[in-house]
C-alpha cells in the first residue's frame, strides 16, 4: 500500500499543475501583505470607526495576528477550488488520459488504488494548507509584528492576549484541514463519476456553491437540513476566536465559548469524508473500465 | 498446462453483445494470436482477462484460478498492454519503468529497467518525456512496462500498432523471443492478420463477439485446406457449373469472384470440367495467407 501512495505522490508532485496552487496562494497573500503593509492603518482606521467612540484600543491593531485572521477569512473560501483542482482529477484525469487501466492491471485491488489516490491527495491538501499556514500566519508575524488579537465580530469584540493566540491558530488549521478534506473526498466522488477532468471540478464548486447557498439562506425548511450539510460547518475554525467571559466580563485565558459546536461539526465533515471515499471506492469497485 | 482458461465469457453493453458465449484456453508456453476485426470483441476479451470488465456471464482461470477471486496473485505474474499506449506526458520512459517497478511487490533492480528499455530499443531515449515521444515508441514503452516485472504470462493488444515496419518486424521478433527463449506465454491480438501467422502456434478468430475459428496455425495454413480462387472467361457460367456439380461441395459462398476450398489433386479435374464446358480458365491463384482465411470467414459471418 505505501508503494502505491508513493507513486501517486510522486505523479501528484510531477505535475505542473500542482504548483499553480502554490503558487496561486502566494500570489494572494503576498499582494493582501503588501497591500496592508503599505497602507494598513487606513484599512484598520475604517475597521475602527464604529467603535471610537466608545473604545480605546491601544497597541499595534494591524500585526500578523490580525492580518493573518483576515488572510484565512478570504482565503478558506477560495482555496476549496485549488483543492478540487487536483482531487477532482485524481480518479477521471487518469481515465480521460488512459492510464487507469495500467494500475488496474496491477496487482492491487481497486480500493488499494482507490485509497492510495486519496491518502496523496489529502496529502495534498494538508500541505497547500501547511503553505497558507507558513505565509498567512508566520510570515504576517514577521512582517507585521506580534500584539493582542482584536477581533469584531458582528455586535461584539474579542480581545484576546498574545500568547493566547498561537495555539488557536494550530487548532483553527487543524480544523480547517477537515474542511478541505471534505472538499477533496467530495472531489474524488466526483472524479469516480466521470471520465474527463473538467466535470469532476466544476461539480465539485458547483456542489460547494449550491450547498453553501443553503446553508446561508435563513429559510424553514432550508434550516431543517442545515446541520447535517457540511457546507454549513466549513467555516467552524472561527470558533476558535470566541472565548468565554467571567462575570466581570473579562476574557478567560485559554478558553473556547463552544467547544461542542466545534465537536459537532468535526464529526460532520469526518462523517461526510467517510461517506465520499466509501461511495467512490462502492463506484470504482464496480465500474467497467473502458477508457 | 493451461495457462488461461475461459469458459462461455459473455459481455452485454446494453443490447450490445460485445462477447458471446467465447470459450478457449492457452498453453504454456504457448503465442497465441487472437484475431478479429475491429470493433470484434477483441479488447472486451483482453480487459475480461485483466478484469478492468466484469464479464456478464461465464468464467475466466488464470495459472488455474478465477481471475475474480485471485486477481492480486493472478496479475502480479501478468504483464499487459491494452490497445493504445497511454501514458504520463510529463515522467520519462525510465520514470515510468521505474514507478510500475515500485507497483510490483517483488523488488526490481535498476539493471532490469535499463535491460528492458534496451530490449525495446528505448535505451537512447530512457531519460526524455513521453511528450516528445511518437506513437511507436509510445507503444515500444507500454510493451517495456509489461516485461519490466519479468511475468510468465503477457497480454499484448494490437502491439504493433502505430510502429513502422522496422519496428513491427522488431515486436514480432521480441515475441518469438519471449515464448522461445524466456519460456512465457504470450496472448498477442491484432486485426494485422500477416503479423499473427509469423508468430502463433495457436489462432483464434473472433467476429461480432462470437468465435468464429480456433486451431493451429499450421494446421490452418495446410495446403491441402487452402482456399483456391478461379478465374475464367466466363465467371457466370462456371459458377453454374461448380454449383450443380460434384465440387458444389467445394464452393465458397463469397460476394465477387470464385472461390473454392479444394484438395489440390482435385485441380485438374476442376480445369478439364470448366473446359469441356466451354469455359477457359485464366488462372489459379492459391490463397494461402491466414489473411484470405480470415477474411472468408468474418464476411460470411
Amino acid at each position: 500500500m505505501w508503494s502505491i501512495i508513493n507513486v501517486e505522490l510522486y505523479k501528484i508532485f510531477r505535475r505542473p499543475r500542482t504548483y499553480i496552487a502554490f503558487g496561486a496562494i502566494a500570489a494572494l497573500i503576498i499582494v493582501i501583505q503588501l497591500g496592508l503593509k503599505i497602507d494598513g492603518n487606513t484599512y484598520a482606521a475604517f475597521l475602527m470607526k464604529d467603535i471610537n467612540d466608545t473604545l480605546t484600543v491601544d497597541g499595534k491593531v494591524l500585526n500578523g495576528y490580525l492580518i493573518c485572521y483576515i488572510l484565512l477569512q478570504l482565503l478558506l473560501v477560495h482555496v476549496p477550488l485549488l483543492v478540487a483542482l487536483i482531487a477532482a482529477d485524481m480518479i477521471s484525469g487518469e481515465a480521460n488520459l488512459g492510464t487507469l487501466r495500467l494500475l488496474f492491471t496491477t496487482p492491487f485491488s481497486r480500493t488499494h488504488w482507490v485509497l492510495a489516490k486519496f491518502i496523496a491527495a489529502s496529502v495534498y491538501t494538508i500541505l497547500l494548507l501547511i503553505w497558507l499556514a507558513f505565509l498567512a500566519l508566520f510570515v504576517s508575524m514577521w512582517v507585521f509584528g506580534t500584539d493582542d488579537l482584536f477581533l469584531m465580530k458582528s455586535n461584539y469584540v474579542v480581545l484576546i492576549q498574545q500568547n493566547d493566540v498561537l495555539w488557536r491558530y494550530v487548532g483553527a488549521f487543524v480544523f480547517a484541514s477537515f474542511s478541505l478534506l471534505t472538499v477533496t473526498s467530495l472531489g474524488f466522488l466526483m472524479s469516480s463519476l466521470s471520465n474527463n477532468s473538467i466535470g469532476p471540478i466544476v461539480g465539485t464548486m458547483s456542489a460547494i456553491v449550491f450547498f453553501t447557498i443553503l446553508s446561508t439562506l435563513n429559510i424553514p425548511l432550508f434550516n431543517l437540513v442545515k446541520p447535517y450539510l457540511f457546507t454549513t460547518h466549513m467555516n467552524n475554525w472561527k470558533e476558535f476566536f470566541d472565548i468565554q467571559v467571567n462575570a466581570n466580563n473579562e476574557a478567560i485565558h485559554g478558553s473556547i465559548l463552544n467547544i461542542p459546536k466545534i465537536k459537532n461539526s468535526l464529526w460532520v465533515l469526518t462523517f461526510h469524508i467517510i461517506l465520499f471515499v466509501s461511495a467512490s471506492i462502492i463506484i470504482i469497485k464496480k465500474k467497467d473500465i473502458l477508457s | 498446462m493451461s495457462v488461461i482458461k475461459v469458459q462461455h465469457i459473455s459481455k452485454h453493453f446494453g443490447s450490445l453483445k460485445a462477447v458471446d458465449d467465447l470459450s478457449f484456453e492457452v498453453q504454456a508456453g504457448q503465442v497465441f494470436g487472437f484475431l478479429g476485426q475491429n470493433g470484434s470483441g477483441k479488447s472486451t476479451t483482453i480487459r475480461m482477462l485483466l478484469s478492468l470488465i466484469h464479464p456478464t456471464s461465464g468464467s475466466i482461470e488464470i495459472f488455474g484460478k478465477p481471475i475474480e477471486k485471485n486477481r492480486e496473485t493472478i496479475l502480479e505474474q501478468v504483464g499487459a498492454i491494452i490497445e493504445r499506449p497511454d501514458l504520463y506526458p510529463y515522467l520519462s520512459a525510465q520514470e515510468h519503468l521505474q514507478l510500475f517497478a515500485k507497483v510490483r511487490k517483488q523488488r526490481i533492480a535498476t539493471t532490469n529497467i535499463k535491460e528492458t528499455l534496451e530490449k525495446v530499443g528505448l535505451a537512447n531515449r530512457a531519460n526524455d518525456k513521453v511528450q516528445t515521444f511518437s506513437l511507436g515508441m509510445k507503444q515500444r514503452l507500454g510493451i517495456a512496462i509489461a516485461l519490466v516485472h519479468n511475468p510468465s504470462l503477457i497480454i499484448l493488444d494490437e502491439p504493433t500498432n502505430g510502429l513502422d515496419p522496422q519496428g513491427i518486424a522488431d515486436i514480432r521478433q521480441l515475441i518469438q523471443h519471449l515464448a522461445k527463449e524466456e519460456g512465457k506465454t504470450v496472448l498477442v491480438s491484432s486485426h494485422l492478420l500477416s503479423e499473427i501467422e509469423q508468430v502463433a502456434h495457436q489462432i483464434l478468430i473472433i467476429h461480432q463477439g462470437k468465435k468464429m475459428v480456433e486451431g493451429v496455425t499450421k494446421e490452418l495454413l495446410d495446403p491441402q485446406k487452402r482456399i483456391v480462387q478461379i478465374k475464367t472467361t466466363d465467371d457466370a457460367n462456371a459458377l453454374q457449373l461448380i454449383a450443380v456439380g460434384s465440387f458444389s461441395n467445394y464452393l465458397l459462398p463469397r460476394k465477387e469472384g470464385i472461390f473454392l476450398k479444394i484438395p489440390t489433386y482435385e485441380i485438374p479435374l476442376l480445369n478439364e470440367t470448366l473446359v469441356k464446358a466451354g469455359v477457359a480458365l485464366l488462372g489459379i491463384e492459391t490463397k494461402n495467407s491466414l489473411e484470405d482465411y480470415f477474411l472468408q470467414i468474418t464476411s460470411n459471418a
